[in-house]
């Protein structure tokens, strides 16, 4: 790996020789619009519009797909170019359906933004448009593939990533599409249900069943926090609306996930909703559980720990803490048995 | 071929032969050879080229001299046989004398200089001693033996050899950079996708002479590095095929693939990949995918084959007239290809006469001839004595020229300032009765059936400029149109991934440029002036020819004619639906179409 | 970890045993899976499952359960005998190597094989494809772990490491998967009952005075106490009065459902601290309602020792009240005040006094995402790779590791093994993901995984219900008939309260880590009329 030096809309740019047009030109704060492109797969160049004009190459050249070289002169924002993008768009738009009204990728949709970013309102080159059946064969995973845009995506990302292949594209020419061998249901494909696809998709494709209609980009807050799964500990944006989860997602190349999640890390969140959630503290009085104040729980601890101290001692306590809370409540667990209670009966399930 | 002193009769046994009728012409002759009567010899071969007198037996004699018959059934068999045996010649079915170039169709063969197809139609392609009789495999062996890899790439370049498929990239060049390339595997592909309709050349190469295209990969395999050979074709082509594994087995038993081929440490072997059809298989990195089980989709270049290939390894791949011209190349030295031909262009280029020539068959003519002389020497001209309109050049992804370019010559730069292509050699001539918007038509419905779909501009940009033609053909044209077809064609052009989406505009910008005038007809007179397209046209009898003979009311499928009997007819412009059937059906030509 | 996950695709060998990657760690199969298809890593699968990793592996190991350390020592024989060792770390960075040799020449390939029930040949290939990489990891979990030679097990795999230089180095290292989100942190802090916080004993009085001054106590104890089943057992034995339960469900997860049942119920007083009302809630004289993880703000540290926050999204329900909160209650109820409770708060307690947390706070957190310890100052970037240098203990131990069987083996009542693990789709007891409609519908019930051929003997089909029986107790549950399993080896995953694969595991201990047997127990199938007189162990 070399360092090379190169031009990019006349802005000097330095950088290594693994890197793409496109990459060296988002280091360089020049964005250059993309449709096929995900950083987390190989580069693609199908849908075109990431391409550039290189001084002294034939013909136009996909940024993505294309390595830099020294002396390399770029240019990304040409009128021939603008007119090709927005010709390429205007292509995409006549078959595609005009509901971004009610749409779940709305304001998450990179062709919406396409389309905004070079005014695309109609297309002058309207025609046929598919009508396929909308699937919705699992109880995640639904696909409208009157809205893909054939950017392979969801395929690649499934084959590249995922390492399962569940996708791939059937018949040719405007027929082309993807799908599932024989067009089976998700459910008896190799699919893992992780969404990998769903968070690849640039448009609304390929969404998540459990959280349609649940809320816009701009209607959710988004916190980050760590998967309270298995161990790997992927990093997760809890999409909030009106204090309900309404989706998760994960940030691309950030954490042990590097934006992918499993099917537990994505879909696994409705739990924190479940209406069997306790909401109160509960005593078992005349062998019911029955709900009671924290202060009369908490007294009844209390009383109780203080009688096993005077009959049995410390040792006559044992707590079991938990792989499932928090390093600081892990840490305040063993400070109680060991600090308050004075016994090292203290303990979790790492063995299970 | 003969030189056991008997007369031998070779039956031209191709794909083209086979379909006018040649097997059964194969059993009867059989039949009446078993019985003993005659002491001739029947053998095989493949297509000669006279694709439009198939079957053809050609007689060859023990002096030297042979005669060629053509359309012959079973039942001229025992005529033809018995003429052969009394040393007659049965004038009326010559197609072509050796003792008389005049005769027959021997004009046909004499205005061609035949290298790639040097051995179609002469040797029995199923035996490799007929192809070693004729000097086979001496090429590999020499290059092999006494040559280096270098020696070989210098000598390909000195002979100014081009890639055949139709990009016309140099070939040696192209070695080179596959020799240079970094890998301890290396993989030749002969690429034998022949796709585009009515191109045939390989297909013909390969039934009438795979050796030669075996023994090219043999040659280029060890000028690059590559010790595995793959040959990629279709599986539409069984018969090509079929003589492929046969050839490449004979191979395996005399030592030429194997390991340590021609006494030498080299090792080198072919295998066959058949495709499923795909015309986009014959773009080399959809190739690639292809062999290597994936969806045959083309990816972006760079990185090119020469550096990442086959299974990401450096891969050469060419054309199989380009790999059968190699043997040649080697044998008479790459100066002696380059005499033929023009500056840049240069030794012999095969095409594929068809469509409304008279003579649709397998023409190589050297580089520089001009395409009058390949479609009217060589071609005979159009069919029918009718006027000549337009040849379509490379196929699909090539241009349509009109007869004021016929002194174009053939010549990968010049063709190209013309806005077709060389391609891979189809020439399909259009006479008065072909609409150019019809034909600009049927080719994109070609590349949009066959487009991958990867790409946006191919897969939605090429069936938009599709859909537009279509309402043109059936007058919903709007004045708009044109423009939208040029900016359509402009940005598919420049944008899309590969050369299949890159060069389907070229049909329609052709047509564009030199016939605009009949897209202006279709769209604002509502005219399809050859009478092609069914909404534009009128199919009317006229009245001062007709004879009222009530043939044209008979064979009328929807009852449109009527008239009464010897009385002039006529037809119900509501009723007709513009199938043309009367058309054909007059004996007087009375009816016509406008 | 001793490595991180984003170094498994670096590696050119990966050893993969004792883990169902790609439903028990996903991510970490996905990395995995990367590292062979992106870099032709060579994956070795050592499991006596088919899982989906062996279609990415090399070589797939289909070895007996509870033969890993025969294996591991073949594998190593090879390496011995042919030369492939790395002597230069042995010689520079190792000790006990003379004493190892001596076990591990008692295990050449031809014994293990008939020990394991593979081929030879395939341990000595395993052998040299490990030995032969630059660069080699190991991952296991609890296939390795869940035995009552998990010691010795992961022994072995350290040995195999030292052996072939592949530690304290990118792309190599001994790479236990954690189980769950937080198990490394539960460690890291001490709640184990013989250290505190950075695995300092106990027993070590300089360690309590530290601690003792930190809570401001007078006294610490210095006894170690018990572990999960002990406690279990020492609530039958009259010992525990009281158990204190905070955010786990024993009652599935542990062994022997039927002997926690009674220790539950034998209990004098049991509170539960948890989400839900889990089966093990339901034996509780007090249950208290906490937080989720997505209601309250922490730490997790992940299996390759990463510590990431955990952020509040969403307010708990009801009176649910944060873990941390009820702690501190009840300890001012108990005339202890734990002063501010907060997270970040915490985190700086935790930081003074653990070495290894020491540079770790909630403010570099924000500015870099995670740490991973040891991070022992403020201005230490964290620790991806341990032992790059040298070992913590100086030089690396080799430890000679004999087999021994495992506790329970199939005999002529019980011919069967069973082993258990997790589905991809749900997870551990099932509390969370079986509440979630859409997943508890890709998988709505328990299987027991049986081999076509033994189904054919036991005249079982698909989907039929069967009883599994062992020496615990039986459950019932349906048929899935897969080669998935070989034969003689019946595997049922833990999630279904229904139909509790633990109400048939074996109890029986690791000597050392007190890590119950989860992975090997004898059981049979009963069919038919035979189950009507059976009763059946459901955690209902």
């Amino acid at each position: 790996m070399e360092q090379v030096r190169l031009s990019i809309d006349g802005v000097d740019v330095v950088t290594t020789s693994d890197r793409t047009i496109l990459e060296a030109a988002r280091e360089a704060g020049i964005r250059i619009p993309s449709l096929c492109y995900d950083r987390r797969m190989e580069p693609y160049g199908a849908c075109r519009i990431c391409i550039v004009e290189v001084e002294g190459a034939r013909g136009l050249l996909p940024s993505c797909a294309t390595r830099v070289t020294d002396g390399m002169v770029v240019r990304t924002n040409t009128e021939e170019l603008r007119r090709i993008r927005r010709t390429i768009i205007e292509l995409l738009l006549s078959d595609h359906p005009k509901d971004c009204m009610t749409c779940e990728s709305a304001g998450n949709c990179e062709l919406q933004d396409l389309a905004y970013e070079y005014g695309v309102k109609d297309t002058r080159f309207a025609g046929e448009q598919h009508h396929y059946e909308v699937l919705a064969d699992n109880p995640l995973i639904e696909r409208d593939y009157d809205k893909c845009v054939l950017c392979g995506r969801c395929i690649r990302i499934c084959r590249e990533v995922q390492g399962v292949g569940v996708y791939d594209f059937v018949n040719r020419g405007f027929e082309a599409v993807p799908g599932t061998p024989y067009n089976r249901p998700l459910t008896e494909t190799p699919c893992e249900f992780c969404g990998q696809c769903v968070s690849t998709c640039p448009t609304g494709a390929i969404i998540s069943i459990p959280s349609k209609g649940k809320g816009r980009p701009w209607q959710v807050k988004k916190v980050r926090t760590t998967c309270p799964y298995c161990g790997c500990g992927c990093q997760i944006d809890l999409h909030v609306r009106d204090g309900e989860i309404v989706e998760v997602s994960s940030p691309v190349m950030v954490g042990p996930g590097q934006g992918n999640l499993c099917v537990k890390g994505r879909y696994g969140y409705a739990f924190v909703h479940h209406p069997e959630r306790l909401t109160t503290p509960l005593l078992r009085k005349d062998g019911e559980l029955v709900p009671v104040t924290w202060e009369e729980a908490l007294g009844a601890i209390a009383n109780r720990i203080h009688k096993v101290l005077d009959e049995k001692g410390p040792d006559g306590m044992a707590f079991l803490s938990s792989a499932r809370c928090t390093n600081e409540e892990n840490y305040l667990l063993q400070k109680l048995a060991r600090a308050v209670v004075g016994t090292n009966n203290v303990d979790h399930c790492a063995r299970l | 071929m003969n030189g056991n002193g008997r007369t031998k009769l070779v039956l031209g046994y191709g794909t083209c032969g086979i379909a006018a009728g040649a097997a059964a012409v194969k059993e009867a002759l059989e039949r009446e050879l078993s019985a003993g009567k005659y002491d001739l010899e029947l053998d095989i071969a493949g297509c000669m080229g006279f694709c439009f007198r198939e079957p053809i037996v050609e007689v060859h004699y023990p002096e030297g001299r042979s005669v060629v018959y053509g359309d012959l059934t079973p039942k001229k068999v025992p005529q033809l046989l018995e003429a052969v045996s009394a040393g007659e010649v049965l004038e009326d079915w010559v197609v072509r004398r050796s003792d008389d170039p005049t005769a027959g169709e021997g004009d046909f063969l004499a205005n061609q200089h035949r290298i790639v197809l040097r051995n179609c139609g002469n040797i029995n392609p199923e035996s490799i001693d007929e192809y070693i009789a004729v000097g086979g495999y001496e090429a590999a062996r020499k290059a092999l033996t006494t040559m280096t890899p270098e020696q070989i790439i210098d000598e390909v370049s000195r002979s100014g050899l081009r890639g055949r498929g139709g990009a016309g990239f140099p070939t040696g060049t192209k070695w080179g950079f596959a020799r240079k390339a970094k890998g301890d595997q290396k993989y030749l592909v002969c690429n034998a996708d022949e796709g585009d309709p009515g191109a045939f050349m390989d297909r013909s190469v390969l039934e009438g002479d795979p050796h030669a295209v075996i023994e090219g990969m043999i040659i280029a395999g060890y000028a690059i590095g590559a010790s595995q050979g793959y040959i990629y074709c279709r599986a539409e082509y069984p018969l090509a095929l079929k003589r492929l594994e046969k050839a490449i087995a004979a191979c395996r038993e005399r030592g030429f693939l194997g390991e340590r081929i021609f006494g030498t440490d080299w090792n080198f072997d072919i295998k066959i990949k058949k495709g499923a059809g795909a015309f986009v298989c014959g773009e080399e990195t959809a190739l690639i995918a292809s062999i290597e089980g994936k969806r045959g989709m083309p990816r972006p270049r760079p990185p090119f084959p020469a550096n990442e290939g086959l299974w990401g390894k450096p891969t050469n791949i060419n054309n199989v007239e380009t790999l059968a011209a190699v043997p040649w190349i080697i044998a008479n030295g790459g100066d002696k290809y380059a005499e033929l031909g023009t500056e840049k262009s240069k030794g012999t280029k095969v095409f594929c006469l068809a469509g409304k020539v008279r003579r649709s068959g397998l023409a190589e003519v050297p580089m520089g001839y001009t395409l009058r002389q390949v479609i009217f020497d060589v071609g005979g001209g159009v069919r029918e004595g009718k006027e000549f309109k337009a040849v379509q050049l490379g196929g699909p992804s090539g241009g349509c020229l009109p007869a004021s370019l016929l002194d174009t010559p053939v010549d990968y730069e010049a063709i190209t300032a013309t806005g077709a292509i060389m391609g891979s050699g189809g020439m399909i001539v259009a006479d008065s009765s072909t609409c150019m918007v019809d034909l600009a038509r049927y080719f994109l419905s070609f590349t949009q059936a066959e487009s991958c779909g990867k790409c946006v501009p191919c897969r939605l940009g090429t069936k938009r400029m599709l859909e537009i033609l279509t309402r043109i053909c059936e007058g919903k044209g709007e004045p708009e149109d044109l423009e939208r077809l040029e900016i359509l064609a402009a940005d598919i052009k420049a944008a899309s991934l590969c050369a299949l989406g890159g060069t389907a505009p070229n049909p329609v910008l052709t047509t564009l440029r030199y016939f605009r005038n009949e897209y202006e007809d279709h769209i604002f007179n509502h005219k399809c002036t050859a009478g092609v397209c069914p909404a534009l046209i009128t199919v009317r009898i006229n009245r001062e020819i007709c004879t009222g003979c009530g043939a044209c009311a008979k064979i009328c499928p929807v009852g449109a004619i009527s008239g009464e009997k010897k009385e002039p007819h006529f037809i119900d412009p509501e009723v007709c639906i513009r199938c043309k059937l009367c058309l054909s059906r007059c004996p007087e030509e009375a009816i016509y179409a406008e | 970890m001793t490595n991180s996950i984003d170094d498994l695709e670096k590696a050119e060998c990966i050893l993969v045993i004792g883990s169902n990657t790609t439903e028990g760690h996903p991510i970490v199969g996905l990395r995995i899976k990367r590292a062979v298809m992106k870099n032709d890593c060579k994956l070795i699968v050592a499991e006596p499952r088919h899982i989906r990793l062996c279609y990415y592996a090399d070589q797939w190991i289909r070895h007996r359960p509870g033969t890993d350390v025969a294996l591991l020592n073949g594998m190593m024989n090879v390496i011995l005998s042919e030369g492939l060792a790395d002597e230069e770390f042995i010689r520079e960075r190792t000790e006990g190597f003379e004493e190892f040799r001596k076990v591990v020449e008692q295990y050449p390939p031809e014994r293990v094989a008939k020990i394991c029930g593979v081929d030879a040949e395939d341990i000595r290939r395993a052998a040299r494809t490990f030995a032969g990489a630059e660069r080699a990891a190991i991952v296991y979990a609890m296939g390795i772990t869940q035995h009552t030679t998990g010691v010795d097990n992961v022994l072995s795999l350290a040995n195999l490491a030292l052996l072939t230089g592949n530690l304290g180095k990118e792309g190599a290292g001994v790479n236990p998967l954690r189980g769950q989100n937080n198990v490394q942190g539960a460690c890291d802090m001490g709640a184990l009952p013989n250290v505190f916080t950075g695995y300092r004993p106990v027993s070590d009085p300089q360690v309590r005075e530290t601690f003792e001054k930190a809570w401001r106590v007078d006294y610490l104890p210095g006894n170690p106490g018990l572990t999960v089943v002990e406690m279990m057992d020492a609530v039958l034995r009259g010992e525990v009065k009281m158990l204190y339960i905070m955010g786990e469900n024993p009652l599935l997860s542990d062994p022997d459902i039927k002997h926690l049942k009674e220790a539950l119920e034998k209990v004098d007083f049991l509170v539960v601290q948890d989400i839900f009302l889990t089966e093990t809630a339901r034996y509780a004289d007090v249950v208290l309602p906490a937080a989720s993880f997505a209601e309250k703000e922490g730490t997790f540290t992940n299996t390759d020792r990463r510590v990431q926050r955990v952020r509040k999204a969403v307010e708990p329900p009801g009176d649910a009240k944060e873990d941390s909160w009820i702690i501190a209650q009840l300890a001012a109820r108990l005339g202890y005040d734990m002063g501010d409770v907060t997270a970040a708060k915490v985190m700086e307690e935790i930081a003074s006094l653990t070495p290894s947390y020491a540079g770790i706070s909630y403010q570099r957190l924000e500015e870099l995402g995670e740490l991973r310890w040891p991070c022992p100052s403020p201005d230490h970037p964290g620790t991806p790779i341990l032992h790059v240098d040298k070992f913590t203990r100086g030089k690396g131990k080799f430890s000679p590791v004999d087999y021994k069987p495992p506790a329970e083996e199939p005999d002529e009542e019980y011919p069967l093994v069973l082993t258990t693990g997790r589905l991809l789709v749900h997870y551990h007891t099932g509390t969370m993901t079986r509440r979630i409609k859409p997943l508890n519908e890709l998988v709505p019930e328990n299987r027991v995984w049986i081999n076509p051929e033994d189904a054919e003997k036991l005249g079982v089909i698909a989907g039929q219900e069967v009883a599994v029986e062992s020496r615990r107790g039986a459950i019932k549950v349906k048929a899935r008939i897969t080669e998935k399993v070989p034969p003689g080896v019946v595997f049922i995953p833990f999630h279904f309260g229904e139909s509790p694969a633990n109400a048939l595991t074996n109890p029986a201990l690791d000597p050392v880590a007190k890590i119950p047997e989860l992975k090997v127990a004898a059981v049979r199938i009963v069919t038919g009329p035979d189950m009507e007189r059976m009763s059946f162990v459901s955690s209902d």
